[in-house]
């Protein structure tokens, strides 16, 4: 019984996560999986710069 | 089947359906290549080849895993020509960090960021389609050209390496920092260039 991650308190992380659903429960996810999706919702959620709806206005006429 | 002009409504539908996909496109780019900036040009170059190539695309199929091939094969020929080092925006991750509430010690995003980018490309790659983009291993091989076993192993690999890392704190300053690793990296690019049809059909 002795702990395999010494650094961790084993706390689950508070209930409400929004990303918690991984589909495939077989082997716990180890703490880091969240931040990666963490770091990749961050990204999709920031505000997009207008330059990419410059880039994506452009399209038509460019064809 | 050859390809066909689209219709004027065809066309909206995929700008649409592009724009949709533009948030998502430039996450997967930023984990690819860590520099925001240089993650924004490969999307905006993402975006005008998939615009040129949209006869190609297959209405009601996924828009994201189809742009991701894309973004993909950018990002190799990109890596190739050297344009771009892996090296790590310190200061998203900063702004990431405040993210989570409620957690007792939360992994510093930037330590694993870092970590993520000193993954070989292939195996980085891998895990971001499947640990962070959510998609399943059938769709990421697709994605990858690769076999889902493959797809399976990098994943596995990758989880390992970073398992590895953020448990002992061991996670080197600057991923790409010195030539040979730089090298090394190309050559792992070569192998996954070379496993994967042409690039530029």
């Amino acid at each position: 019984m002795t702990s395999h991650t010494p650094r961790n308190p084993q706390r689950q992380p508070a209930s409400g996560s929004p990303a918690a659903s991984s589909g495939s429960g077989k082997e716990k996810d180890p703490d880091w999986a969240n931040g990666l999706k963490q770091l990749y919702d961050s990204v999709v959620e920031e505000p997009l710069p207008d330059s990419f709806q410059d880039l994506i206005d452009k399209l038509d006429s460019n064809s | 089947m050859p390809p066909e002009e689209r219709t004027a409504s065809e066309k909206a539908d995929f700008k649409r359906e592009l724009t949709d996909v533009v948030p998502h496109l430039r996450a997967f780019a930023r984990g690819l290549c860590g520099r925001a900036d240089m993650a924004d040009d490969l999307v905006q170059e993402t975006l005008l080849k998939a615009w040129a190539a949209q006869e190609r695309f297959q209405p009601g199929t996924s828009m994201r895993a189809w742009t991701f091939v894309i973004l993909r094969n950018a990002y190799l020929t990109d890596m190739r020509r050297n344009r771009f080092r892996g090296e790590y925006d310190e200061t998203v991750a900063e702004r990431v960090l405040t993210a989570p509430a409620g957690q007792e010690e939360p992994i510093h995003l930037s330590d694993m960021h870092r970590a993520l980018l000193t993954l070989p490309p292939e195996r980085r790659e891998a895990l971001l389609l499947v640990g962070a983009g959510g998609f399943s291993y059938e769709e990421a091989a697709t994605i990858c050209d690769c076999a889902v076993g493959t797809i399976k192993s990098r994943v596995g690999r990758a989880r390992a390496a970073l398992n590895a890392m953020l448990a002992d704190g061991n996670i080197p300053k600057r991923s790409i920092g010195d030539d040979a690793a730089h090298r090394a990296i190309l050559e792992e690019l070569d192998d996954v260039a070379a496993g994967q049809g042409s690039s530029r059909s």
